[in-house]
């Protein structure tokens, strides 16, 4: 459905992406995840035909966002990193206007506003002036805007940037809520709602690709080591040295009093031996468990990895 | 066309909810207002001091001293507010991000541009009239030769044509909405005073910056006359600056 081929765009003379190529199947939920200035903005950008990309394709649906951009622009639903909203406009007014802008028929566009404020759970927020919104009500907004014309590619800059916790975790049931009827592209650099909401991820870092692929694989991909954690009953400094001290161990940290992150090898099996030391010197294991990598570790070691190629 | 009255309706909205139109229209009328008086009380001590001179007889011209004065105000007073109604239109989008959302719509760029100056105009043009009740007081008391007033009322509503071409393109460059006034209040005002360089510039160029001023061509409507020459420099002159309006978004979408 959305295919980009080495794209590339510069900003003057600095590059902001560099020769990008992936492929988006239809009904997909795809995660960008790149830190800040990784390009993730700019490559939406260019996919919601606002800018012209310096070189290299991308398509959706068979058009060429240069070459067919209003044909795209029909097709798609865009979120920016700011929302674009009028402070000075009521929710029902801007959402109509944004139907509206979206050739939605005139008869049409009631009941299209209708549905949005249903599905965004704008009810309370319908009369009010939207500069007067909360937060997590304005980026409501900010979906209901990109969904009023029913798309069937939703593009959304890091929906969930700037919200309190309980507006994130809301914002995020909504996503996967359309996830169910829509393509999306999801950028975010704060990571749990990628793990959450995502099937696929492409990272970037620095306007490259640094991996593309499927969480799960992704995960044992780069599973190239395991985690332990152990929790003991008593505390003493000469485990951090005993546990460093054993073959196949990387590095130990104590993140919290008697608590221990190990990690390991792959496929070291030291599990018993962690058993036997605890036992030897009497720590008392409250427990000892193999803790798979969170993905916010996969990617603090992606770019990690990228950065030492470079070097 | 739909796209444009989307777009204009739009920018219509967030005029009339906002302060800052009601201030400028009631600067607008209190000092049209004002001007006008003191015309209209000059003009009748002037032909009451010539009916004693003459001993009654021939009164003096209404529209040569009441309303060709009027309207010439009304210009420089456009001149000055028109900045002020154009500048946010592109600016104030682009500072809030929310040009992102019209550029990722379905809609020609050229469909966004003619649908704000449409707004734009609209606002002006209610100014305009309701200003009109000086005229409809002088057609009410005097009788004034109504095809200078209609040709008049033409002539202007070009010419803020025109102020808003400049303003909009003004507003295109910048996302600052009083950077925006001050380039289209110094672009107007130059269009204005291009004329006076006619003497300095000898004949060929002379004519040249003075059929280029915007006031030039005001005159010939002011005094009933309509010609097509005028009527080409005033039209192109909104092209050439929705145009230009054009080539500055176009191509900051480049950069
Ligand atoms: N309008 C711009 N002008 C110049 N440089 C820009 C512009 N927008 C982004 N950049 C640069 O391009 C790079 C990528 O930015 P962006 O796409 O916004 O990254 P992300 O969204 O991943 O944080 C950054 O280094 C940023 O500084
Ligand atoms: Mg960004």
């Amino acid at each position: 459905m959305i295919e980009v081929e080495q794209l590339s765009k510069s900003y003057g003379p600095r590059e902001a992406i560099k020769n990008l190529s992936f492929q988006i199947e239809k009904g997909e939920v795809v995660g960008f995840l790149g830190p800040n200035g990784a390009g993730k903005s700019t490559t939406m950008n260019i996919l919601s035909c606002i800018m012209p990309a310096s070189s290299g394709t991308a398509k959706i649906c068979g058009f060429d966002v240069f070459e067919q951009a209003l044909e795209i622009r029909k097709l798609i639903g865009y979120l920016p990193e700011t929302p674009p909203l009028y402070s000075d406009m009521v929710v029902y007014d801007y959402l109509s206007f944004a139907a509206r802008l979206r050739n939605v028929p005139l008869k049409n566009t009631q009941s299209a506003v209708e549905q949005v404020i249903e599905k965004c759970s704008l009810k309370e927020a319908r009369e009010r002036i939207i500069g007067r919104l909360s937060k997590g009500y304005q980026q409501r907004v900010g979906i209901a805007q990109a969904m009023v014309h029913n798309p069937d590619i939703l593009i959304l800059d890091e929906p969930t940037i700037g919200l309190d916790p309980i507006q994130i975790i809301e914002i995020r049931k909504l996503i996967q809520e359309l996830a169910l009827s829509h393509t999306i592209i999801l950028s975010s650099h704060i990571l749990p709602e990628i793990t959450q909401i995502c099937k696929r991820v492409i990272i970037i870092s620095d306007g490259q690709i640094a991996a593309v692929d499927s969480l799960d694989a992704l995960t044992t991909r780069l599973h190239k080591g395991e985690r332990l954690l152990l929790e003991v009953r008593q505390n003493s400094s000469e485990i951090l040295e005993k546990l460093r001290a054993l073959k196949k161990v990387n590095a130990v940290t104590e993140h919290q009093p008697a608590h221990f992150t190990i990690d390991c090898e792959p496929n070291a099996d030291i599990q018993d031996k962690i058993a036997q030391l605890s036992l030897d010197n009497k720590w008392g294991i409250v427990e000892l468990k193999p803790v798979s990598m969170t993905l916010e570790d996969i990617f603090l070691k992606l770019t990690l990895e990228e950065n030492k190629v470079q070097q | 066309m739909k796209n444009m009255w989307i777009i204009a309706k739009k920018d219509l909205g967030s005029f009339f909810s906002s302060p800052v139109f009601y201030s400028l229209t009631s600067v607008f009328l209190i000092l049209n207002g004002f001007i006008f008086f003191n015309i209209l009380n000059f003009f009748s001590l002037q032909s009451f001091q010539a009916q004693q001179m003459r001993g009654g007889g021939i009164g003096l011209n209404l529209n040569e001293m009441v309303v060709e004065p009027s309207f010439h105000n009304m210009a420089v007073i456009l001149l000055l507010i028109i900045p002020l109604v154009t500048m946010r239109s592109f600016a104030e989008e682009k500072k809030s991000k929310t040009f992102a959302l019209l550029l990722s719509s379905p809609i020609h760029l050229i469909e966004i541009i003619v649908g704000k100056f449409v707004a734009c105009m609209i606002v002006v043009g209610l100014m305009i009239l309701l200003s009109a009740y000086s005229t409809g007081y002088l057609i009410l008391v005097g009788n004034p030769e109504m095809g200078p007033i209609i040709t008049g009322y033409l002539g202007i509503l070009l010419m803020t044509g025109c102020y808003v071409a400049m303003g909009l393109f003004a507003s295109s460059l910048t996302d600052n909405q009083i950077i925006a006034a001050v380039i289209s209040f110094g672009l107007a005002l130059f269009m204005w005073i291009i004329g006076w360089g006619a003497q300095a510039g000898g004949s060929g160029l002379g004519q040249l910056l003075e059929y280029l001023s915007l006031i030039t061509h005001l005159e010939h409507f002011l005094k009933g006359l309509i010609s097509s020459s005028d009527l080409v420099y005033y039209l192109s002159f909104i092209f050439f600056g929705l145009f230009l309006t054009h080539r500055v978004l176009e191509s900051s979408r480049w950069r």
